[in-house]
């Protein structure tokens, strides 16, 4: 019996509530490890995982590593620049060439949607979904819920504001889900052009003022502009994406609200966020990112259960 | 399945147990200046609380106390069926150099207490620690464990359990012994 109801962590969308408060209760005890001098705790002595990263990642990969490390897992590093994937290898085959080398547990980034669900279905090992292209983000998801219930005691009945390129974001997808598991509202805002034309449909509000937004909301996510997914230009230029979405101070100060200030990152400052306001002490940016290590630490001890 | 328990120690016997161990502690201990007492989750706390309020009032002062969780120190972690469920450790002191007193209800393989020591390690080196054990059955450690002050021993066959009720979870304070 497993303490999760899945076998792998794909995506938000198949946990069940009872799973994401199990996260959440063990990741309390998680942080509390993290806080203590030696942070180290001996649970995955025996486990090998491989991070496997065919996109690039600073925040998620160095994450997982020390989640890994502070639970004793033995680590391999992959990443497809300077591998054999630029040699024509396939997924498979490259992850059963590691896991020929006993490894027990797989956390992959991929940048098509589905490729962790596709090896989860052809090998043994447990999988974990670092990012899947626009899909998922389990993880994400997670540790921004797990912020907003550190801050506010809660997410039941609080009010969230998606705010950005949600058209190429796995972590608002996977923030719909979680945060609707629990009991949130859930608004997307940003430009028409980069809100996916049926979101509405997942029962989230949809707004294209990002003042209007800010009013709504108890907690702002926002979200970074994807530069490098954008082939084709989606509004004009960054600073008239700036002037109408980005959120600063003056902003803020007009809405009058104590709103909490989230970020995934990496922040493009100036850009959707301005140091004033990602800095300030409305900001849990920081917060978030050491919650990422507890709740990264419960999902594999969990998982590896 | 059908579970048969009989009771091994009622709830007066409990108490005079307990006032008998709170009376080797201060023995040893004295005034309790560089002593700390610290309760294994999740049983072993009723046990540590009860022992830290019989303690503070024989010596009349205040008794530094936590509560340690081993849950991801245990060696038996994935070869059990059922998952382990963590709990909160709080130890808001320092245990360098004093002397730690763990606290459980039942010593059955010491496991527990094994994980129990690598967890306490992990907070600093204390100059001594010391068990107390409210029930300790015999010849089933698997380990080179025993207790410093043991309430009871008694003898159980495989397939027994011995069970603590503590007054705040069931009626009243008893020892059991479970069999199938």
């Amino acid at each position: 019996m497993s303490a999760l109801s899945t076998k792998h962590l794909i995506s938000i969308k198949e946990l069940s509530i009872a799973d994401i408060e199990t996260i959440f209760n063990t990741a309390d005890n998680f942080k509390e490890i993290i806080n203590r001098p030696i942070k180290k705790v001996p649970s995955l002595r025996d486990i090998t995982i491989a991070n496997i990263f065919f996109e690039n990642s600073t925040r998620t990969r160095l994450s997982f590593e020390l989640a890994e490390k502070r639970l004793s897992a033995d680590v391999i590093n992959f990443s497809a620049s300077g591998s054999s994937v630029s040699k024509g290898e396939t997924l498979i085959d490259t992850v059963k060439n590691i896991l020929a080398m006993k490894v027990d547990m797989v956390v992959m980034r991929h940048a098509n949607a589905g490729a962790c669900e596709f090896l989860s279905r052809n090998i043994d090992a447990k999988v974990i979904n670092a990012g899947d292209g626009a899909h998922e983000h389990p993880t994400q998801a997670l540790l921004d819920a797990f912020s907003i219930r550190e801050k506010h005691g809660k997410v039941a009945g609080l009010k969230v504001a998606i705010i950005g390129d949600i058209l190429h974001s796995r972590v608002a997808l996977s923030n719909i889900f979680c945060l609707q598991k629990l009991g949130a509202e859930v608004m997307v805002c940003g430009p028409i052009t980069l809100l996916p034309k049926f979101i509405g449909e997942l029962g989230v509000r949809v707004s294209y003022n990002v003042r209007e937004a800010l009013e709504w909301c108890d907690v702002a996510n926002v979200l970074r502009i994807q530069m490098e997914r954008q082939a084709i230009r989606y509004f004009p230029s960054l600073r008239e994406y700036s002037l109408h979405f980005g959120i600063n101070r003056k902003l803020l100060d007009e809405v009058g609200r104590d709103i909490t200030i989230m970020h995934p990152g990496p922040i493009n400052r100036g850009v959707e966020l301005n140091s004033d306001v990602a800095d300030s002490s409305q900001s849990i940016i920081l917060n978030q990112v050491e919650n990422g290590v507890a709740i990264r630490m419960a999902a594999l001890y969990l998982l590896a259960n | 399945m059908n579970t048969e328990r009989r009771l091994i120690v009622p709830a007066a016997q409990l108490q005079i147990i307990l006032e008998r161990l709170c009376e080797e502690l201060v023995e040893q201990h004295g005034t309790f200046e560089n002593t700390v007492l610290i309760g294994l989750q999740p049983r072993g706390t009723f046990l540590a609380n009860r022992l830290h309020q019989i303690l503070e009032k024989r010596i009349q002062a205040p008794i530094t106390a936590g509560v340690l969780d081993v849950t991801f120190y245990r060696d038996d972690f994935r070869r059990r069926d059922e998952p382990l469920i963590p709990s909160a450790t709080h130890i808001d002191f320092n245990i360098e150099g004093k002397k730690v007193i763990l606290v459980d209800d039942v010593l059955f393989t010491g496991r527990t207490i094994r994980a129990g020591l690598d967890a306490l390690l992990d907070f600093g080196r204390p100059e001594r620690v010391e068990l107390v054990i409210l029930v300790e059955r015999l010849y089933t450690q698997e380990f080179p464990i025993q207790p410093d002050y043991c309430g009871r021993r008694v003898n159980t066959l495989d397939g027994e359990k011995v069970v603590v009720s503590w007054k705040e979870t069931a009626k009243e304070d008893n020892i059991w012994i479970f069999s199938n």
